[in-house]
């Protein structure tokens, strides 16, 4: 692993190298998606993290409840909706962190693109490494809890929309707490409320298809949330990360 | 000219010197409406004939869960006008406003809860409202969590005003999804007892009642906002001299 003064030189020089792009006439949405993509897949661990988080929570599941099959496919659907949901959470504190630290999130506030679309790239980049991995495990922690069959489909496709979503939404609530020193709990008492709609109508979906439903009503509205807060989430994030910068 | 008040209001002296004025005829009148709704509502209006004397518990329950949700709006305005016309006295209205409406909608949760007891025979069900309820009383607690995580105040209430704001929108999704939920899960013994119309001698007192919660409601933000005035003004001259006078 580098050091930590290594990965935090690295963001700066990769700006640098944006605004040049963009100076050539280079998309800057793009560019940031390629950097940040980037520097995530650089630090290995960080990814790692709430999947192992995802993963070791789960299975301390039935040391809880007990082994009972019946029981666990009765839980199966709502446990991993609320994992997922509390590892997407736990992995965006440093959603804007060394950013912050560093001072290129000030630079991307001076930078002729509009913030929105550099929130947009960095959520974007996180759902890529953290819920989109969290998805598609979500069918073989389905299988060790003993969920039927027909949830498969439905808990991956709610999970990746519904993911989406959650780490919209919890931008927000990073950036508003990215200048304090420990946010993390803080951070979970702002956010998680605002989780509510999501998990319900996630959880709703997978309770639909184990039951038989249709349930591409659920992964509609679903996917209206993910919409409604592309549009929004990045806004108010971008209005946080201006409050939160302004020093 | 047409702007000044809205100019002068902005101003913490203002509102602090014409506030001393307005307290005692706040307080008388909602002194004197809630002992009469009081009066009335538990001495006077008839027995319910399903529920008997237990239903005299909203005459509290009722006015306190209005002022709870109002409450909140009051405070994402509030935030608002702070947020685009600078005005510090708004900020400080809607940092008064958040410890008022999370004791309000602790209330709400609570007599709900001691109501509950004689009438469904339990104290907490997950019912569609009283989900709702907790989780405005979450997004309120989370609110003052975060403003008392800054140790600057300016930033605090721009924070603050923000995380407001993102609440306002969410509060309609929350509670429609909310709805969803416990439609789709409604346990079969909860009937709710209320007729849909009620009698005009129950009614009454409990307008009473509300409009009495409304002017102690204001009473009591008008005192936390001339304290915190107080707290943030204490440098200046005018404010010096008034606490040197108290001395």
């Amino acid at each position: 692993m580098s050091t930590p003064e290594a990965t935090r030189q690295a963001p700066r020089v990769d700006v640098a190298r944006n605004l040049a792009a963009r100076e050539r006439g280079g998309p800057g949405f793009v560019a940031l998606l390629r950097t940040e993509l980037l520097l995530a897949l650089r630090r290995r661990a960080d990814i790692a993290n709430p999947l192992l988080f995802f993963v070791t929570v789960l299975a301390l599941l039935p040391l809880g409840v007990g082994p009972e099959p019946a029981l666990l496919a009765r839980l199966a659907p709502g446990m991993i909706w609320v994992m997922a949901l509390l590892a997407t959470l736990l992995s965006q504190e440093s959603l804007f962190r060394s950013d912050f630290e560093d001072g290129s999130l000030e630079q991307l506030t001076l930078a002729p693109q509009p913030l929105y679309f550099a929130v947009l790239a960095k959520v974007a980049v996180h759902w890529l490494v953290t819920g989109l991995p969290l998805a598609m495990l979500s069918p073989l922690l389905g299988l060790m809890l003993n969920l039927p069959p027909g949830g498969y489909i439905c808990l991956l496709l709610s999970l990746l929309l519904g993911t989406a979503s959650l780490s919209l939404i919890g931008a927000v609530g990073a950036a508003l707490t990215v200048a304090l020193r420990r946010p993390g709990l803080l951070l979970a008492l702002i956010v998680m409320p605002l989780y509510v709609p999501v998990l319900i109508f996630g959880t709703g979906a997978v309770q639909a298809a184990l039951d038989g439903y249709a349930y591409s009503v659920q992964l509609a509205i679903l996917a209206a949330l993910l919409a409604g807060a592309a549009a929004l989430a990045p806004l108010a994030a971008a209005g946080a990360i201006r409050i939160s910068t302004d020093s | 000219m047409a702007w000044q008040w809205f100019h002068r209001l902005g101003s913490p002296r203002w509102f602090y010197e014409k506030s001393s004025g307005w307290l005692p005829w706040l307080a008388g009148a909602s002194l004197l409406l809630l002992a009469v709704g009081m009066a009335w509502g538990l001495g006077f209006a008839p027995q319910d004939a399903k529920q008997g004397n237990s239903y005299r518990i909203i005459y509290i329950h009722v006015p306190a869960a209005f002022l709870a949700l109002a409450g909140y709006y009051l405070m994402a305005i509030s935030g608002a006008i702070g947020l685009i016309w600078k005005m510090k006295l708004s900020f400080v209205v809607m940092r008064a406003a958040a410890p008022i409406g999370a004791a309000l909608t602790f209330v709400a949760l609570f007599t709900g809860a001691v109501w509950g007891k004689p009438t469904w025979g339990t104290y907490w069900v997950w019912d569609a409202r009283i989900t709702s309820m907790l989780i405005l009383f979450l997004l309120y607690v989370g609110m003052i969590a975060l403003s008392r995580a800054f140790s600057r105040e300016q930033l605090a209430d721009k924070a603050c005003a923000l995380l407001a704001l993102v609440g306002t929108v969410n509060i309609p999704i929350i509670y429609k999804s909310v709805d969803w939920w416990f439609t789709l899960h409604q346990p079969a013994t909860i009937k709710l007892t209320e007729s849909s119309s009620i009698d005009p001698s129950m009614f009454y007192p409990l307008l009473t009642m509300i409009a009495g919660f409304y002017c102690f409601y204001a009473w009591a933000l008008i005192l936390q906002t001339r304290t915190l005035v107080l707290q943030r003004e204490w440098r200046t001259q005018w404010a010096s001299q008034l606490l040197g006078e108290g001395r």
